[in-house]
């Protein structure tokens, strides 16, 4: 597989190895492809969007970064830690959330990031106050010794980011963090992330299929489809690219009637301000209501959003 | 737009960083390495089942109505009959330790619907992102499910105490009984999380789990000695731990005569082989 253009990382501190690094990566779960040669490059410290509809790859992109999937073909790289071959150096380095709410509504808040913190082999002596950090970081703090399955659709997402939070990860991954939540809740869940972000420095790897929370709050993003990655850039640049492509459009086939699949984009002014979901629309083609999503999926996140209420 | 990761993007109102210190969540733990990491996973595993029964005990109690029925009802009228050849102790106190080893295993053999239930709810995913080997967590797991075991063997011998079966008061001998039941159901929790591992789905495993219950348990020595079983019964008993198990907790609560060194053996081994096989298997629930 090629490596070029990876930063690998120096004994001597030279350049710092990207947070996450995907060569050629791909995935199939039998005939489906759901990975088709993804390369990506996540910097040290930035919120990077992975954006796309349901069925995109996003998931299956995120579980062979967390090591769940093999990685069958192609790199995968943490911190310049290989997915593949140093599994427990790569998950020592990640915090993980989920799609599902996956606190367990058995134990109270703070049993379940004492959990965690038991796992990532934190000390006995400095358990308690880093499970208090963690829970504090999130505005837990109040309702730490409640059971879970008291806790409302938002505060167990802001538990579960303690739980991820607790083990000081340098990568945090967030698969889909605000799906099935009221506005209000996700802008709090959001507004948690970038705190504890800006408190430590670490890298966030979100995905999510809400484009105009990824246009908020991401400095990079991905656009996902069909298992490729469309278009790659800082939602500023990849909507100004979409107004400079929708000119020059403008300008050569003035004349000529809009075609049925363009039309959403053609009754627009080709100066407005595109929105990332323009610019999505526009790199992903026709079809997509057709093709996002099989059954599974939007059954999968009806039951999500079912228990978050 | 990719700058210096310090720049707070948003602060809100009330500061979620802003009130308390952060800087224990900016240095990562130091790592445990090599075999120090099976036991705190285990350890971790069983705190977190003992903390789930502290604030719900609704199945502790529901669990105890059935051994108790066998011990009151099965055990009392059997007796009387005097059908069964137990060597001259009363035959409740011969079902006794079967009742606690069969109670034990009824636990552990739904175990799986648990780690199915866990693998839905991501629970189980996100551990399997932590820096804790598949048989590690399995063995936590089935560790867990002994701890839960041992809870429900105390309500059993506390149930046949009161019903007057002589038994042994012997700490040393009590322990034994202890590692006997956990080790039993660290084997048939892995037993059930291996067929989840292969079933994949609550229902099917339900019913697995319901159609091998009672054949273990009747092709067993917990309800009479296998001495008296045809010929076949007795090969699938002699390949059954539980039947170990039975034997083990018998010899060591009433003194009967036992094969103790065979026993733990067997108990050992089937419980290594049952971990081995459902963390192979677990790679299953995890995609």
């Amino acid at each position: 597989m090629t490596t070029d253009g990876e930063r690998r990382p120096t004994p001597d501190g030279g350049p710092r190895p990207d947070a996450v690094t995907c060569r050629a990566l791909r995935y199939s779960f039998g005939e489906t492809t759901a990975v088709d040669g993804v390369d990506l490059s996540v910097r040290p410290g930035e919120v990077f969007g992975l954006l796309g509809p349901n069925g995109a790859g996003k998931t299956t992109l995120i579980r062979c970064i967390t090591t769940l999937l093999p990685v069958p073909a192609g790199t995968v790289r943490v911190y310049g830690h290989d997915a593949a071959k140093e599994r427990m150096a790569v998950r020592r380095l990640l915090g993980y959330v989920p799609q599902q709410l996956s606190a367990d509504a058995g134990l109270t808040g703070r049993e379940n990031v004492t959990l965690f913190a038991r796992v990532f082999d934190v000390p006995r002596r400095e358990r308690t106050e880093r499970v208090a950090q963690a829970l504090a970081a999130v505005g837990l703090t109040e309702a730490a010794g409640r059971l879970a399955k008291t806790y409302s659709g938002g505060m167990i997402r802001r538990l579960e980011l303690a739980q991820a939070l607790v083990s000081a990860p340098r990568l945090l991954m967030l698969d889909e963090p605000t799906i099935g939540l009221d506005p209000i809740a996700r802008t709090s869940v959001w507004e948690h992330i970038n705190a504890v972000r800006a408190a430590t420095g670490m890298t966030v790897l979100v995905t999510t299929h809400y484009m105009d929370e990824a246009d908020q709050y991401c400095d990079r993003v991905a656009l996902m489809h069909l298992g490729r990655i469309r278009a790659l850039g800082t939602p500023d640049d990849l909507k100004e690219a979409l107004r400079t492509r929708r000119r020059a459009a403008a300008t050569a086939t003035a004349a000529t009637p809009p075609t049925p699949s363009s039309a959403p984009l053609a009754s627009r002014s080709a100066d407005a301000t595109p929105t990332l979901e323009d610019v999505f629309r526009d790199v992903a083609g026709s079809g997509l209501d057709e093709r996002s999503g099989d059954f599974r999926d939007v059954r999968s996140t009806r039951r999500t959003a079912h228990r978050v209420g | 737009m990719s700058e210096a990761p310090a720049a707070p993007h948003t602060a809100s109102a009330d500061g979620p960083t802003g009130s308390g210190r952060l800087d224990l969540l900016l240095v990562p733990p130091r790592s445990r390495t090599g075999w120090r990491v099976l036991p705190a996973r285990v350890v971790a595993m069983c705190v977190v089942e003992l903390q789930k029964l502290r604030h719900d005990r609704t199945e502790l109690y529901t669990r105890a109505v059935q051994p108790a029925l066998w011990l009151l009802v099965f055990g009392e009228t059997f007796t009387r009959i005097k059908a069964i050849p137990t060597g001259g102790i009363p035959y409740i106190d011969y079902l006794a330790p079967g009742i606690i080893a069969q109670s034990a295993m009824f636990i552990a053999i739904f175990y799986g619907i648990m780690i199915i239930w866990e693998r839905d709810a991501g629970i189980l995913t996100k551990l399997l992102v932590t820096p804790t080997p598949r048989s590690a967590l399995i063995a936590g797991k089935g560790f867990a499910a002994g701890v839960k075991a041992l809870i429900q063997a105390v309500v059993v011998i506390v149930i046949a105490a009161l019903l007057g079966v002589a038994m042994t008061w012997n700490p040393l001998r009590l322990l034994g009984v202890a590692v006997a039941v956990v080790l039993g159901s660290a084997f048939f929790s892995c037993l059930s999380m291996s067929i989840a591992g292969i079933v994949l789905t609550r229902d099917r495993l339900m019913g697995i789990g319901q159609a091998i219950t009672m054949p273990l348990f009747f092709a067993s020595n917990a309800l009479y000695p296998v001495a008296i079983m045809p010929g076949w019964l007795q090969t699938v008993s002699r390949i059954n731990p539980l039947s170990y198990q039975v034997d083990a907790l018998r010899g060591l609560l009433l003194g009967t005569h036992a094969h103790l060194a065979l026993d733990f053996g067997v108990l050992v081994g089937s419980a290594a082989l049952g971990i081995a096989a459902a963390s192979s298997l677990l790679g299953r629930l995890a995609r």
